[in-house]
């Protein structure tokens, strides 16, 4: 399927421009930003000026430095979020495939219970309990998301330990670990960085709409929910300020997903061929 | 096929139990208790022990558990922590707001995404295809609250045509209540109609690669009528069971949407209890949206058997 007229390679160069800006800016940002993220320079929603280029926020603090700040926190917790979700995911996605009817049965029925119920609200209901702080934030996503990451790598798994090459290392005696890590793991790399790619920008906007919702990083630090939420009253004076950081979610999440549909394009192969590779 | 449509209610009922048991659980793993959560440092141990009284925590956690389910079964939800009112009181109108905006945007995205992915797999390939595959990528990768603000920004403030805040109340005429709703409704439908579009889409083409969609081209049948005809039919299972999850999807979307328009509603009731901590309002909230996902779930897998005849027969 072609997306964006006929060469993907530059939607993909895009993508990935968008990705190493951010990062950038998100390394950078004590350096690049005008102001500190908790610094009050004018008044109350003022209009962009030379000093502040988009104008500042509810208390006065300078928007753009609170964009550049906030790069940090949002792309941060995101990206330990994924990586947590997808080391309990596949771990437990390889073990269900590689350890026997029992264990695939039990970890598959519980993570369909799991899967029955809206990650929002599962997460609202885990915030209220423990309440809101970024390591509560990262272990509750990330073992939510992990039933999604589950699913696949065990789908994927399941077509891998099929394979001769793993009856090999059975035969030889490797224990299950080494199986997982040494035989399953390469072959399933392909389709499971696609995963994370989409799984990053879904954590993404996740952690941005908690944090709208005023349950996500907590202020004074600066994140793009968590700034679109304070902004939000100045929409109705017709006033930009709550669109900035959301436009920013918005860039990110379209740079990473124009770069993940680059590399399922160049693996496309059906996940039944990828076991011979 | 009743057997299997039996057997799939039964599912969905096991599933339910599953998920209240899951919901309740979360509350019990805290280290110390729900109490000492909510009540944090400052606590001295009488006000603690008072207070675990009042929330029952001084029984064990089954015949707590069973005692939560049996109420809410039979419509008891409980009190809620902070104003010691019935939560049934508070749940229920708000419950009927948000069906209300779920149905109204439901009622305008189901047809429009429908309609529009049988026109994209119609000219496959073409200008409007390739508009509609654009469009409906940009609104997937862009947070919720993005299209609520820019939807504000243009119509309720630039425009003004709609107004910014959806504050219903129960006086309203129905007209009123869907001039006012209008513009939350909108972003909702913005928001599942991409994912649905697609999905038609997909099933549509996806029987078109079948000897029998090749033998109507080859009597030479128009694409609107072999797609109308011959393809649409077949594909209804898979959109049926599309449009019933998108439904699922609409309930918890309508969460955000909600606190963007402050819309009088369940989630916005269940955000305010998360911040405010009260546990049975959350705990309630909670089992409200999982039971309308679950049987949302339940009823596309049902409608599937009923609409596609060789889902019919256990294999």
């Amino acid at each position: 399927m072609k997306l964006f007229g006929s060469k993907p390679p530059l939607s993909a160069w895009i993508g990935l421009t968008i990705m190493a800006v951010y990062v950038l800016v998100a390394v950078l940002a004590p350096w690049i930003a005008p102001f500190s993220e908790s610094e009050s320079v004018a008044g109350t929603w003022d209009p962009p000026s030379a000093t502040s280029w988009l104008g500042t926020d509810n208390i006065g603090r300078d928007l753009l430095s609170r964009l550049i700040y906030g790069a940090r926190m949002t792309i941060a917790v995101a990206l330990a979020t994924t990586v947590l979700s997808f080391l309990i995911g596949t771990t437990a996605g390889f073990l269900a495939a590689v350890g026997g009817r029992a264990v695939d049965l039990l970890l598959s029925r519980f993570v369909d219970v799991m899967l029955s119920i809206p990650l929002l609200i599962f997460a609202l209901i885990i915030l209220s309990v423990f309440g809101s702080s970024i390591p509560v934030l990262v272990l509750t996503i990330a073992a939510l998301d992990s039933t999604r990451v589950f699913r696949l790598a065990r789908a994927v798994a399941m077509n891998i330990t099929v394979t001769e090459f793993v009856e090999v290392a059975r035969l030889r005696g490797e224990g299950l670990w080494w199986v997982m890590r040494r035989e399953i793991l390469p072959n399933a790399m392909p389709p499971l960085i696609a995963e994370f790619g989409l799984r990053y920008c879904f954590n993404f906007l996740f952690v941005a709409g908690l944090s709208f919702l005023g349950l996500g990083i907590q202020p004074p630090l600066a994140d793009w929910g968590g700034m679109v939420r304070d902004n939000a009253q100045a929409i109705t004076f017709g006033l930009m300020a709550p669109i900035w950081p959301a436009i920013a979610i918005a860039v990110m999440t379209i740079g990473v997903n124009l770069v993940v549909d680059w590399f399922l394009s160049i693996n496309s192969r059906p996940s039944g061929a990828m076991a011979e590779m | 096929m009743l057997k299997i449509i039996f057997g799939r209610l039964a599912l969905g009922v096991l599933t339910l139990l599953a998920v209240s048991v899951l919901i309740f659980a979360a509350t019990e793993v805290l280290p110390g208790d729900v109490a000492s959560a909510v009540l944090g440092q400052g606590a001295t141990p009488e006000t603690l022990a008072v207070f675990r009284k009042e929330l029952g925590l001084d029984r064990p956690a089954t015949t707590r558990y069973l005692e939560w389910f049996w109420g809410a079964v039979r419509g008891d939800l409980g009190v809620s922590m902070t104003n010691k009112r019935p939560i049934l009181e508070e749940v229920a109108p708000r419950f009927r707001n948000t069906m209300f905006l779920a149905s109204f945007a439901a009622l305008i995205a189901v047809p429009l995404a429908v309609g529009l992915g049988i026109v994209s797999a119609i000219n496959e390939g073409k200008l409007v295809d390739r508009t509609a595959n654009v469009l409906t990528l940009m609104t997937i990768s862009v947070p919720e609250f993005f299209i609520a603000y820019v939807l504000i920004l243009v119509f309720a403030v630039q425009l003004d045509w709609f107004p910014s805040l959806a504050t219903v109340n129960s006086d309203m005429g129905l007209l009123e209540k869907l001039y006012v709703a209008a513009l939350p409704a909108v972003t909702l439908t913005l928001l599942v109609t991409a994912h649905m579009l697609r999905m038609t889409r997909a099933s549509v083409l996806s029987v078109m690669s079948q000897p029998y969609i090749e033998m109507a081209f080859l009597k030479g049948m128009r694409r609107t009528r072999v797609i109308i005809k011959h393809a649409l039919p077949n594909a209804a299972g898979p959109i049926i069971t599309v449009v019933a999850l998108n439904l699922a999807y609409l309930i918890v979307g309508v969460v955000v949407i909600e606190v963007v328009f402050v819309y009088p509603g369940i989630g916005q009731l269940m955000v305010d209890a998360v911040s405010k901590r009260d546990l049975p309002v959350v705990q309630a909230c909670g089992l409200i949206f999982a039971g309308a996902f679950i049987v949302l779930n339940t009823l596309a897998d049902i409608l599937a058997i009923l609409v596609n005849p060789r889902l019919r027969h256990p294999r």
